[in-house]
């Protein structure tokens, strides 16, 4: 067991966890922050994605040890950012989600996404959310409200 | 319409758990299974009265919170039902809230007569009753207003949750709510006429869009209780398998370990270790050194199995149908004989959530949180494991990351592993969890399937005579649903989507082999119909490219006259592809496929190339006839995305594989689901107008899209696919 | 005059014998040199060999792929997830290298990391279109051709096999997410570098 002393959406937080635990587990069982989601724990659906220091990353795969001081932000945080709540927006609008179980990061990776291509192409979109899975197979209205955020934020 | 103080979240629980006395103890088949409804095919539910204080509750600050009846995993109906609810009620639908129902009698499925979702029968069977519990209680309030300033309620008009009398007078649901709930619940009321919806057939936006999308809400593996700790279970390597001994001595060197100990399973026994959070949990699961007794159980084997089922599938099986001459095909010259053989693997569900259930049990009561698509079962399961009455568990219904049948399983084997360990740690919850290695591994898949069909061509190039054998395990061989399913040994899930074709082949027999194989398995999201819609959609395409018809004339000359949905799914599909269908590029190819399935008609034409040596949809068109559309902008999801799932059964990793009795496959990397890139570009859904009874759209979708797929690359590579998944093209 | 003649004769004599074997002693040098490079010229391809069988181990090659996509394990099959290279071999806004390689490995999850986690550019691609590992002679002047290889020399590169961390991490590759540790390269690290400054020193040969 060891103290880590994070910055999780723009506050400081004391965890004690063992060493190896990934960042998924300390943000969801230490911090009690349920938005970012376990769907397969080794980095092959993005349900985890969180933000570490700008860049989109796969909390399940990074063990605590290895954050530091970086700043982790969480879907918890996008309601009070501006391309986050654009792409929040978006998604009610054209009613993507489903079970909704894996949006947490496919929103998380569209915000990466348009932060840094504010007019994304199909197949930039393709790219950065080609990682991610959707078993209820929601990619049709992914696209579709990426480029619709993509508009409102124009 | 109870009033409740302001800081409750809901009803009581313990209220709604009436379950009969018949209930207490017995056995499982006999209590909960309406099995006469459920045998009697076509029958209208029996007529029950279902009491709308269970399923609206009218707050004093004018908010509606209405029970959805069956689990919301996707599908939609969190907001369709209360939709369907709240236009006969005239609620205002910006002060509607819907809660999933706990387990009890009175949430079972009219048609079923369990609690479930399933079939996608969500709306075709609570339809009428959820309009029925609307007009009632519209009634009743309108009744109450009507006593209140002593008028007729003919005087009487409603609309957004507000009762309108003469001269101006109004008056609040909620004022009114405690008055009404005082009157006897009318027998029958008055439905809306169809040009009276104000939701019904709109458009309507889901309700649980938003805490989806700002991680507010919580599924059942978000669960966080006071004192609450977190089991992972180690299953053996072979479905069946037994512990014989285990060293837990790395196991429990983890911090925050609590105990480890052998539980008996559903089949055989396994470890389960309890920690404080679930990162020490799986750890100490990963570090267990277990001694396995594999003996006595059949270790399966994935090409043992296709050697057996491929010596099988050419002998006679079980007759399921035979009609005409069964001898027709013999005597079909060899020439003028298409035969086909088709191998269909093992799929797991890997529903995006992992499987889990949390369990407390304090000794002479119990609760339980699970996102179950069989409460019914699932209920009774635990109260059997812990030794409880159903009425002394208190089974609550949590939103779920998806199923597709994963959550509906006869055995209740995740209730019973986190029932049992729950009983050993009595007073504190326990949280079950199925890592996803476990889901991957664990069983519990739509059975591989082989199949071969002998194809009589006649002169005018239609089939002459089919002959048509299937091989594949019984979903329900040994199960209370036996009785119902089987028929003449042939398990009606085995063949359906073949046996109840509605195209006009004369001569036709369709037989099965369902082969006993140690390896569990459960419905997969449209069942029978994953194999059986692309065999005959794919051979039907085979036979109208060796006859030179387009593949949509041929398919309507085929089908029966009588087979109204699907040619109006069919005629409309023609409509809505002309304008691309002839005019695609070279290397681009048009697929067509036509299936019903749950009483709803689907056609679908995907315009595909190939990309990096994979299909890549270019767009995907379909035509659906699902009756009266509740809810359009759902039904347009359903198929938009459903198309995308039904596409895991062509992923080239798209297979659970087995040697020497073990799953190969461990997780999304061995086993992998379609991604953006796999799925269509664009899908544009056409719904057929009608006002017949509404039939079920999750799982039509998912049977017509690898036929039409693999129909597109027959065209561009001149090759048939008949092996899947799509490995190579 | 006897005298003198006898002196001119002796000093013809001498001054012959000297250029003699000076001429003698200049071709002996030269053949040895001669002799010598064609050593060198042997001895340092067979070191590029053994840094070849490096360079193609799994462990390297598979982030020198000729496609938009790197490669995983010891059977080199295409990463999971779909990760791409994208426009500066680093990934794209959605989905980067560093989503989840970070700055060292991750033994507990199964993540190999190391500082600056990206593919090699394509001008560094060891493989063709089909992932099969290009040949050794193509691979030595991709990796000799100072306009591919950040302007390289010889001594470049020797530094670079001795210093740089994505290599080293080759030696370091941590454990796979089922437990077990990922296979080495066949030569020790102190090996390769020996290999590498031998073939340096031959003058970085390639085969033909």
């Amino acid at each position: 067991m060891a103290t880590y002393q994070l910055s999780v959406n723009g506050k400081r937080k004391e965890v004690t966890a063992d060493p190896s635990t990934p960042l998924l587990w300390v943000l969801r069982e230490e911090l009690k922050m349920t938005g970012t989601k376990y769907g397969c724990g080794v980095s092959a659906c993005g349900a985890c994605t969180v933000h570490v220091a700008g860049v989109a990353t796969r909390s399940c795969i990074v063990p605590i040890s290895l954050v530091g001081e970086r700043p982790v932000v969480t879907i918890e945080a996008m309601h009070d950012d501006p391309v986050g709540r654009a792409v929040q927006d978006a998604w009610v609008e054209k009613d993507v989600v489903q079970c909704g179980y894996c949006q947490s990061g496919q929103i998380m990776c569209a915000v990466a996404l348009l932060k840094a291509t504010p007019k994304p192409t199909d197949k930039n979109i393709e790219e950065s959310l080609g990682g991610n899975v959707c078993r209820c197979g929601t990619y049709v209205r992914i696209r579709e409200a990426i480029k619709r955020a993509s508009q409102q934020l124009a | 319409m109870r009033l409740k103080s302001e800081n409750s979240t809901g009803f009581s629980r313990r209220g709604f758990l009436r379950v009969s006395a018949a209930a207490a103890g017995g056995l499982l088949a006999s209590l909960y299974f309406d099995l006469r409804s459920v045998a009697q095919e076509g029958q209208a539910p029996p007529a029950k009265i279902y009491p709308p204080d269970a399923f609206i509750h009218i707050k004093p600050d004018n908010k509606i919170v209405i029970q959805v009846n069956r689990l919301e995993f996707g599908q939609g109906v969190h907001t369709s039902l209360p939709m369907i609810l709240a236009d006969e009620l005239d609620a205002d639908w910006q002060q509607v809230i819907a809660e999933l129902a706990p387990a009890a009698d009175v949430y079972k499925d009219p048609l079923y007569g369990m609690q479930m979702v399933g079939g996608s029968g969500s709306i075709a069977h609570s339809f009428q009753q959820y309009r029925e519990l609307g007009a009632k209680t519209r009634a009743m309030l309108v009744a109450a207003a009507a006593d209140r300033w002593k008028v007729s309620p003919d005087q009487c008009r409603t609309e957004a949750s507000v009762v309108h009398g003469p001269g101006g007078k109004t008056a609040k649901y909620a004022e009114l709510a405690e008055a009404a709930a005082r009157r006897p619940v009318p027998a029958t009321a008055r439905l809306k006429q169809p040009s009276e919806f104000r939701l019904i057939g709109k458009p309507v936006r889901r309700l649980d869009s938003r805490s989806k999308c700002d991680g507010s809400l919580k599924f059942g593996l978000d669960l966080d209780l006071p004192e609450m700790k977190v089991a992972v279970v180690a299953h053996p390597p072979v479905f069946g398998g037994r512990v014989k001994g285990f060293t837990d001595s790395e196991a429990r060197s983890i911090d925050g370990v609590r105990e480890v100990f052998e539980i008996p399973l559903a089949k055989g026994t396994g470890v389960a270790v309890v920690a404080d959070r679930f990162w020490a949990a799986k750890q100490a699961r990963d570090r267990l050194k277990i001694e396995w007794d594999l003996s006595g159980v059949e270790h399966a084997d994935s090409s043992q199995l296709w050697t057996k089922y491929k010596e099988l599938a050419r002998t006679p099986g079980n007759v399921s149908v035979a009609r005409g001459d069964a001898k027709a095909i013999d005597q079909v010259d060899a020439a003028k004989r298409l035969v086909a053989e088709y191998e269909f693997p093992y799929l797991a569900h890997s529903p995006m959530e992992p499987l889990n259930t949390t369990v407390r049990f304090d000794g002479d009561r119990a609760e339980v949180w699970a996102g179950s698509q069989f409460q019914t079962m699932d209920h009774m399961a635990v109260a059997q494991v812990l030794g409880l009455k159903p009425e002394q568990v208190t089974f609550h219904t949590e939103m779920a990351g998806g199923g597709f049948g994963r959550r509906a399983v006869i055995d209740s084997h995740v209730q019973r592993e986190a029932a049992v360990i729950a009983k050993r740690l009595r007073g504190t919850p326990v949280k079950l969890v199925w890592p996803r290695e476990d889901d991957v591994r664990g069983g519990y898949y739509r059975p591989m399937h082989a199949h071969r069909v002998e194809i009589g061509v006649g002169p005018d190039g239609m089939p002459s005579a089919w002959r048509h054998v299937i091989v594949g395990q019984s979903l329900v061989a040994g199960t209370p649903f036996a009785a119902m399913l089987i028929k003449n040994g042939v398990d009606a899930t085995t063949v359906e989507g073949t046996a109840d074709t509605s195209y006009n082949i004369p001569n036709f027999q369709v037989s099965a082999h369902n082969p006993t194989v140690n390896v569990p398995v459960l419905w997969w999201r449209s069942v029978g119909h994953t194999h059986n819609a692309f065999v005959m959609e794919t051979l039907i395409d085979e036979l109208a490219t060796l006859a030179k018809v387009d593949s949509i004339a041929y398919r309507r000359k085929l089908l029966k006259s009588d087979a109204k949905k699907l040619r109006g799914a069919l005629d409309l599909l023609d409509e809505k592809t002309k304008g691309w269908r002839d005019k695609l590029p070279q290397d681009h190819a048009v697929g067509i496929a036509l299936h019903e399935s749950f009483g709803t008609a689907v056609a679908c034409a995907v315009d595909i190339s190939i990309d990096n040596k994979r299909p890549r949809i270019h767009r995907a068109t379909v035509a659906v006839d699902c009756g009266l559309a509740v809810n359009p902008l759902s039904v347009e999801s359903q198929f938009q995305a459903g198309l995308s799932f039904g596409l895991s059964q062509l992923m080239a990793k798209g297979a659970i594989t087995l040697k020497d009795g073990r799953v190969e496959q461990r997780n999304f990397d061995g086993y992998t689901p379609p991604y953006i890139v796999d799925a269509p570009m664009a899908v544009d859904v056409h719904i057929v107008p009608s006002t017949e009874a509404p039939t079920g759209c999750g799982e039509p979708p998912v049977p017509v899209i690898s036929p039409a797929v693999v129909n597109a690359l027959a065209r561009l590579t001149g090759k048939r696919y008949r092996n899947l998944p799509l490995a190579t093209i | 005059m006897m005298h003198n003649r006898r002196n001119m004769l002796r000093t013809f004599v001498f001054l012959l014998a000297i250029s003699t074997a000076w001429i003698v002693l200049l071709r002996v040098a030269d053949q040895a040199k001669s002799a010598a490079s064609n050593n060198t010229q042997a001895g340092g391809l067979a070191a590029w060999e053994e840094v070849y069988s490096v360079l193609t181990s799994p462990r390297c090659i598979n982030c020198h792929t000729a496609t938009n996509y790197p490669q995983q394990g010891d059977d080199r099959h295409r990463h999971v997830a779909n990760v791409i290279r994208g426009p500066e071999d680093k990934g794209v806004p959605g989905l980067n290298c560093a989503s989840c390689h970070q700055e060292s490995n991750a033994d507990s999850t199964g993540a190999p990391g190391g500082h600056n986690w990206h593919l090699a550019p394509l001008s560094m691609q060891w493989q063709d279109l089909n992932d099969r590992p290009l040949l050794s002679a193509v691979v030595c002047r991709s990796v000799t051709d100072r306009s591919k290889n950040h302007n390289l020399d010889g001594p470049g590169l020797l530094k670079h096999h001795e210093e740089e961390a994505l290599v080293l991490w080759a030696w370091n590759p941590g454990r796979r997410p089922d437990g077990t540790m990922r296979t080495l390269p066949p030569l020790s690290h102190s090996e390769f570098v020996a290999a590498t400054r031998r073939w340096v020193e031959a003058g970085t040969p390639c085969p033909k």
